[in-house]
């Protein structure tokens, strides 16, 4: 038996495989489940009620899907370029604590837009200023950039610790670690009223609209694609490396950053060092089960917030722990890595 | 010396998709002789020693070892019944040792320790004994590639093969390494192992083997002992039709283009390039010959825009382009074709359209955004333009065979019209066929006024297209010769670094 690449990869295969592998995934977590003595029928049948049986809940599943949309996007800009971007849960949190500096009291007096614009360029600086040291460390001295941005994640947490504590605490949250909120006119409008979804929904599918544009059509596109596929050839043809993969880590780590600061304009209002469930890492996840692909990235960002909203309803109708929706993420992302490998080879024996 | 038949194929016929790679194969190898499979890229050779040695089953036919039947897709048996085989690329594990890497896979796994001694004893007297020198105790990865082929073929006989395969067994070798081998391996015939390697190469094939076996489409189109035939009958058969590479019309060469004088360049705490002169004219091919890993490798670099001379100078029509990138020398009319295709020509993953205008995607650009239909369209007049066989523009460049890419890369310089063009090892690894073509390409290109360095390590190539010959031996240039003069004794004494003033100009 041996493994071969296959000479024409089927587009057919490459939509299939993350429905297969979620499918994979939903089946193999269905033995969990029957394990903690609920069937999987019903504990899968709370899980979509919870996640999209009323008004409320597709509008908190949405609003989970947003900063998920970005993160994902981030991550799967990353790794197109063959830069393996680890670091978005930290991304996440500077470009949340950015938006919360800012946006408490520095702009202020300026006009809603321009106030937007100020918070949103500081909240991707600073997600951008945190991939960027791992991206250069690599080009210029080859250090792997997967444990560099995963261990940084644990660095910006610490900073974002620090900072709750102490220059940016809330003087008024009766000593809660958390940071001062952003002004009340800066948060952004709700989609539906009397819920917590927001226009940040809006803004990341339009991110993902220009950044499809971006990938496909531009020269920026094609000069990251071929430096990710083949440096070599790519550098032969006259694509800087360094300046390519440079800009592509401002671009995800500034997404990753956004994601931060619509989270803390949205919903949440301030900066705590557990208002991200994990967004950085799912988003790993979401830019794997999109095949990378921006229009996939909003998908599959849906249906991971769908299992993450939806186990917590579950658990709390039949007593299977919520930590189910982490392992269903996992097995997924496993099962979607299965799928590429035999998307792209073929066993023969 | 030949005895009756060590090894029979019978009927192999092999088909993967619609491409039927052998189609009733039959031939077989009598103790001690050397026999060669000869045929172009793509004519079934490697799928047919993949087959004998059980790496696919086949569809039909048989393979028979000392007169038994193997059992197809098992490698385990035919290395029990005696095959050994030396691959392409290698399989040796890098970081082990030469003794490690020769071990692996015959000592059982459930065994503890090894028998080390006598392991090294065994690959001492096999050494010896077929002339194959290496310490068993180096690391495989500071071995040579010569070195790493000796390693693979003790790996064989270290278990006990009788009958050696070698798949295009001097890919990877510079002239004396592969004379070297042969001679090995026409040692070993003679001590009774059976051999049997597959090549492209005439010269090859001519030099080394007892008989031949030529192979088209899938299929045995002849078999010749080798003192009866030509290489043009070879050539013939193996092609189909009859070929004839390009010959080269007398034309005088204009002004010089590229001009380096005293250029340096050093690399790892040595020097790659020591001092370096030489120009070349408009309409002319100055040829740089040489043993491969003796500086052309950074020339290429340099005239590529890839490296920064330490010293020297380097001029193209004039200007300075010693601190070139890619894309300036692409803007100035500098074209460029890489040594390795595949490391630095293209970008397999990417489309046939993208390849062909990755140098100048810029001009095919506006405000940023890629002129796809524009770009498609360069693509397909390339295609027509320089035959490039088995491709649309929105083909993936990997599905494209190895002459194929080729006149892809040189067609997208070449459509430029480029007043310098830099070929290093343009034809490294084509069938004659491909080769033929890209020849005529270059020579066009000549006579349209191109200045052309030629580097290569086939010497009848250098010396069949390029105006004057210069050789490179440890960094340095000697002086140029007219290739009128160059005869292969005054070629090897270059190439080997004896050149006299009396030579200059």
């Amino acid at each position: 038996m041996r493994i071969e690449r296959r000479e024409e990869v089927s587009v057919a295969v490459l939509i299939l495989a993350p429905f297969g592998a979620v499918l994979g995934a939903l089946v193999l977590c269905a033995g969990l489940i029957a394990m903690a003595g609920v069937s999987p029928w019903v504990a899968y049948g709370e899980m979509l009620r919870g996640a999209f049986g009323s008004r409320l809940a597709v509008t908190e599943t949405l609003t989970r899907a947003s900063p998920l949309i970005l993160t994902g996007l981030a991550a799967a800009v990353a790794f197109r370029a063959r830069l393996w971007n680890i670091g978005g849960e930290g991304q996440f949190y500077m470009g949340a604590l950015a938006a919360a500096a800012l946006g408490h009291s520095a702009v202020v007096g300026l006009p809603l837009p321009a106030a937007w614009a100020v918070i949103a360029g500081g909240a991707m600086a600073a997600g951008a200023v945190l991939l960027l040291i791992p991206a250069l460390l690599r080009l210029r001295f080859g250090v792997d950039e997967v444990v560099t941005t995963l261990l940084l994640n644990f660095v910006a947490l610490l900073f974002v610790g620090l900072m709750v504590e102490g220059v940016l605490k809330d003087p008024m949250a009766f000593g809660w670690p958390q940071s001062v909120p952003v002004a009340a006119g800066l948060r952004l409008p709700d989609l539906v009223p009397r819920s917590r979804l927001h226009v940040g929904l809006v803004l990341a599918v339009v991110v993902a609209g220009i950044l499809w544009l971006v990938q496909a059509r531009t020269v920026f596109g094609a000069e990251t694609r071929a430096a990710g596929l083949n440096p070599g050839a790519a550098a032969f043809a006259g694509v800087p490396i360094t300046a390519t993969l440079a800009k592509v880590a401002i671009l995800s780590g500034g997404l990753a950053g956004l994601a931060g600061a619509i989270e803390v304009l949205g919903p949440v209002g301030y900066v705590t060092t557990t208002m991200s469930p994990g967004f950085g890492y799912a988003g790993i996840v979401v830019a794997m089960l999109a095949a990378l692909h921006p229009a996939g990235v909003v998908a599959a960002s849906v249906f991971v917030a769908t299992v993450f909203v939806g186990a917590d309803a579950m658990s709390r109708a039949t007593g299977v722990p919520s930590f189910i929706a982490d392992v269903i993420m996992a097995v997924a992302l496993l099962a979607m890595l299965v799928a590429l490998l035999f998307a792209t080879y073929r066993v023969r024996t | 010396m030949t005895g009756g038949p060590v090894l029979e194929l019978e009927g192999i016929s092999k088909r993967f998709g619609a491409l039927l790679a052998n189609d009733g194969v039959t031939l077989s190898l009598k103790k001690g002789e050397v026999l060669a499979l000869l045929g172009e890229n793509g004519a079934g050779k490697t799928t047919l020693m993949n087959i004998l040695f059980g790496h696919y089953a086949a569809d039909a036919g048989s393979v028979r070892v000392m007169g038994r039947a193997l059992p197809p897709g098992r490698p385990q048996a035919a290395i029990a019944a005696g095959v050994g085989m030396v691959h392409q690329h290698f399989t040796l594990a890098g970081n082990l040792t030469v003794l490690e890497n020769i071990v692996i896979g015959s000592e059982s796994l459930w065994k503890v320790g090894m028998n080390r001694d006598g392991a090294i004893r065994k690959i001492e007297d096999l050494s010896r004994q077929f002339g194959l020198p290496v310490d068993p105790m180096a690391r495989v990865g500071d071995l040579s590639v010569g070195e790493r082929q000796r390693v693979e073929i003790l790996k064989a006989l270290y278990r006990e093969a009788r009958i050696l395969i070698l798949d295009e067994p001097t890919a990877v070798l510079a002239r004396p390494e592969a004379e070297q081998l042969f001679r090995i391996l026409k040692g070993m015939a003679k001590g009774g192992l059976s051999i049997l390697f597959i090549s492209h190469k005439l010269h090859e094939v001519m030099g080394a083997s007892d008989r031949v076996v030529v192979l088209r489409q899938g299929r045995v189109v002849a078999e010749r002992v080798t003192a009866e035939t030509t290489p043009a009958e070879l050539a013939e058969l193996m092609v189909g039709r009859a070929v004839a590479r390009p010959r080269r019309e007398a034309h005088a060469a204009g002004a010089p283009v590229v001009v380096a004088k005293a250029l340096r360049v050093s690399q790892g705490g040595g020097m790659a390039l020591d001092g370096v002169d030489f120009e070349v004219r408009a309409g002319e091919i100055l040829g740089i010959v040489g043993v491969s890993g003796n500086g052309q490798a950074m020339l290429g670099r340099v005239l590529s825009g890839l490296a920064r001379p330490d010293g020297g100078s380097l001029t193209f029509e004039g200007r300075d382009i010693a601190r070139m990138t890619p894309r300036q020398a692409v803007r100035m009319g500098i074209g460029r074709v890489p040594e390795d295709r595949h490391a630095e020509g293209v970008v397999g993953d990417l489309a046939v359209w993208e390849n062909a205008v990755l140098e100048r995607l810029r001009d095919y650009a506006r405000f940023g955004f890629v002129k796809r239909r524009a770009a498609m369209a360069h693509a397909a007049s390339l295609i027509a333009r320089f035959d490039i066989r088995g491709a649309g523009p929105a083909t993936r460049t990997r599905a494209l065979s190895g002459g194929n890419m080729q006149k892809l890369i040189l067609g997208r310089n070449l459509a430029a019209g480029p007043r310098f063009l830099l070929a290093n090892q343009p034809t490294r690894g084509l069938d004659e066929g491909a080769i033929a073509a890209v020849h005529r390409e270059l020579l066009q290109a000549r006579a349209e006024g191109a200045a052309i360095l030629l580097i290569s390590e086939d010497l009848d190539e250098a010396v069949g297209l390029a105006d004057r010959l210069q050789a490179i031996v440890k960094g340095k240039l000697s002086a140029p010769i007219a290739a009128e003069a160059a005869d292969a004794r005054k070629l090897g004494l270059m190439m080997a670094g004896v050149w006299g003033t009396a030579d200059a100009h």
